[in-house]
């Protein structure tokens, strides 16, 4: 017979036994952030967050809040992909890469055939290529991100090699596609509706009262995609997968689950991300240039690892990313409106993306423990 | 006699020149509880590799719910019918109860090729449930098992393979790392599939709890079956004869 201690009693749903999520952990660290800018701009008399001035009717540094939010914007769509990635148990390397490739070739579609009155002095392609509809290029330039985000995954998929390797192979190779494109030279000029994808407000200065929402169309992307990656990793068949198989492969693929094939599926999400900065980054621009994206890997994964998101594989979140990358705007912003050196702003970087990996480590222990 | 759920003829297996298992002849009838017992290397796990399809089999035949099979792996076992408890724990360490009971066959609102849209609340009901019916004590499901003792995790892939068994079920040394308390909710699992009626090969070390649990007791020497005794023709003593090779020549091969 079931003993008493076995019995139906702890089966209660008890909210107070429920393991704080992670993620009110980096919250905390963010606010703690912007405090200690707050407190430091205030001793020189001004304001990390705050309006200031007197002329303007608003709550907030409206003009910092709009930098800070479109200086991470970029990154933070690939940001959005690698954490997939990584909670897959992956990592990838060759988004910055990606970005570069698919920027010179997105770019040769997007072009207009007369500058000034004059032909296009950086034309790639016959007349044939230039002035066409605006979704051709974004369409070619999402099919090179996501036919480079599939070589990753078939080829960590299918011939088991380290995703290290796999992708620090297509990081060398997308730079030789982005140089030999145009022989290193910059692809310019691009439509006028090209160039408004990311430089127009398609919220038009959304205002509530005083306050007012910050960022123009890479920022509303961005928070688009933020928002759908984190409703499906936390709804859909395609999440739980990640998370599985990012735990225990073996489990997942004992379970049936075909792992191989949906490795090879994000990381061609993955790469589908990566185009979309590539986009947003050359319309923003107005010019593509070989060596643009070059470190936005790293960027993209500290953003991920300052969020939570364990290398390990199995734990983080969209919405930990996307704090991660507030994190980081803040910390650049921060050293800006301190008028600290960018020299030391990359040293500190550094030191925090360090210890936000080791403060996870001891946070894993701690609680193994207890 | 009842139906017979699960058959072995001469099956057969070979490591190169390691004969781990040679010529095991086993029946299984509908609703009994059969033990297999034996010392290390007697071939008890290897047996269970190839009835589960995580091996090939060198040779033989089995026939399971009235059909010879040739599963290509364990994945189709399961999809027959038989449920596994594996000595490895089989779990995600990061997801909770529920979405470790469903991994693999999740409940969905819509289905959307991998972007269906899953059903969290019916499943976690459903698990409540599982968790009820095995009398499994777990603090609260919503955490990550990573979190849980050696033993809860244990309990809830018992309890995995007891809500969904069907056909038959297998589990193998399923107390070997578990306390007392444990070891009885684990036993109090075994006793509700006997209830269900539902067929099971527990591989055990636990002469006493072989006896507690079981009808019929399948002893493996050297990767041969040497004994098959009902429990009430047996006693300890005699069942380790057979594992030790005191008793159980061809002479006395049931």
């Amino acid at each position: 017979m079931a003993q008493p201690t076995h019995g139906l009693g702890g089966l209660k749903y008890d909210p107070a036994k429920r393991t704080r999520a992670p993620e009110w952990n980096v919250f905390g660290a963010l606010v703690l952030i912007v405090v200690i800018f707050e407190v430091l701009n205030r001793v020189n008399g001004g304001s990390f967050l705050f309006n200031m001035r007197d002329n303007v009717d608003a709550i907030f540094n409206q003009q910092r809040l709009d930098i800070m939010i479109l200086q991470v914007a970029i990154t933070g769509i690939i940001a959005i992909g690698v954490t997939q990635v990584i909670i897959l148990g992956g990592i990838d390397l060759s988004s910055g890469s990606v970005v570069g490739a698919t920027a010179m070739i997105v770019m040769s579609f997007a072009q207009t055939a007369l500058v000034n009155g004059n032909p296009n002095p950086k034309a790639i392609f016959g007349d044939w290529a230039m002035d066409l509809p605006v979704i051709v290029p974004i369409l070619i330039g999402l099919a090179c991100g996501m036919a480079a985000g599939f070589v990753n995954g078939a080829l960590v998929a299918y011939t088991r090699i380290p995703p290290f390797i796999a992708t620090l192979g297509m990081m060398v190779s997308a730079r030789g596609v982005a140089r030999w494109w145009s022989n290193g030279q910059p692809v310019s000029f691009p439509t006028e509706s090209y160039g408004s994808l990311a430089n127009g407000d398609i919220l038009g200065g959304l205002t509530f009262g005083l306050i007012s929402w910050p960022g123009q169309n890479p920022a509303v992307i961005f928070v688009i995609l933020a928002v759908l990656f984190q409703l499906i990793m936390l709804k859909t068949l395609y999440g739980k997968r990640c998370y599985a198989i990012g735990s225990n492969e073996a489990a997942a693929r004992m379970s049936g689950i075909n792992v191989d094939r949906h490795k090879a599926l994000v990381y061609t999400i993955a790469g589908m991300l990566t185009a979309v900065a590539a986009i947003l980054l050359t319309s923003k621009n107005l010019t593509a240039q070989a060596g643009m994206g070059v470190m936005y890997e790293l960027d993209a994964i500290a953003m991920a690892v300052i969020g939570g998101v364990s290398l390990a594989g199995g734990r983080g979140s969209i919405i930990g990313t996307v704090l991660g990358a507030a994190i980081f705007s803040v910390i650049i912003s921060g050293f800006t409106s301190i008028r600290l050196d960018a020299y030391y702003q990359e040293m500190v970087k550094g030191a925090i993306i360090v210890g936000a990996v080791v403060l996870d480590q001891w946070r894993q222990r701690t609680r193994a423990r207890g | 006699m009842s139906r017979i759920i699960l058959e072995t003829r001469g099956l057969t297996k070979h490591y190169g020149g390691v004969h781990a298992l040679e010529d095991a002849n086993f029946v299984l009838h509908e609703g009994e509880h059969v033990a297999v017992v034996g010392d290390n290397g007697a071939g008890k796990s290897t047996f269970v590799r190839q009835v589960t399809a995580v091996e090939q089999r060198t040779a033989g035949e089995v026939i399971f719910d009235g059909q010879p099979v040739h599963f290509a792996g364990p994945l189709e076992a399961r999809q027959a019918g038989i449920e596994t408890v594996f000595q490895t724990l089989a779990l995600a360490d990061d997801l909770d109860v529920p979405s470790n009971l469903f991994l693999g066959r999740e409940l969905f609102r819509f289905r959307f090729g991998p972007f269906s849209w899953l059903d969290k609340k019916t499943m976690r009901d459903r698990t409540l449930e599982a968790l009820k019916t095995t009398a499994v004590k777990i603090p609260n499901v919503d955490n990550p098992i990573r979190n849980m003792s050696g033993g809860q995790r244990q309990c809830v892939s018992i309890a995995r393979t007891a809500a969904f068994a069907s056909k038959l079920v297998i589990m193998d040394e399923p107390t070997a790392a578990l306390g007392v308390q444990e070891t009885a909710q684990v036993e109090n699992i075994i006793r509700g599939l006997k209830a269900r009626g539902i067929p099971m090969i527990l591989i055990s070390h636990n002469l006493r709890q072989v006896f507690d649990l079981v009808d019929r007791i399948v002893v493996f020497r050297r990767g041969r079956i040497v004994a098959s005794l009902r429990k009430e023709e047996t006693d300890g003593n005699d069942i380790v004869s057979y594992i030790t090779g005191v008793k159980g020549g061809a002479d006395t091969y049931a």
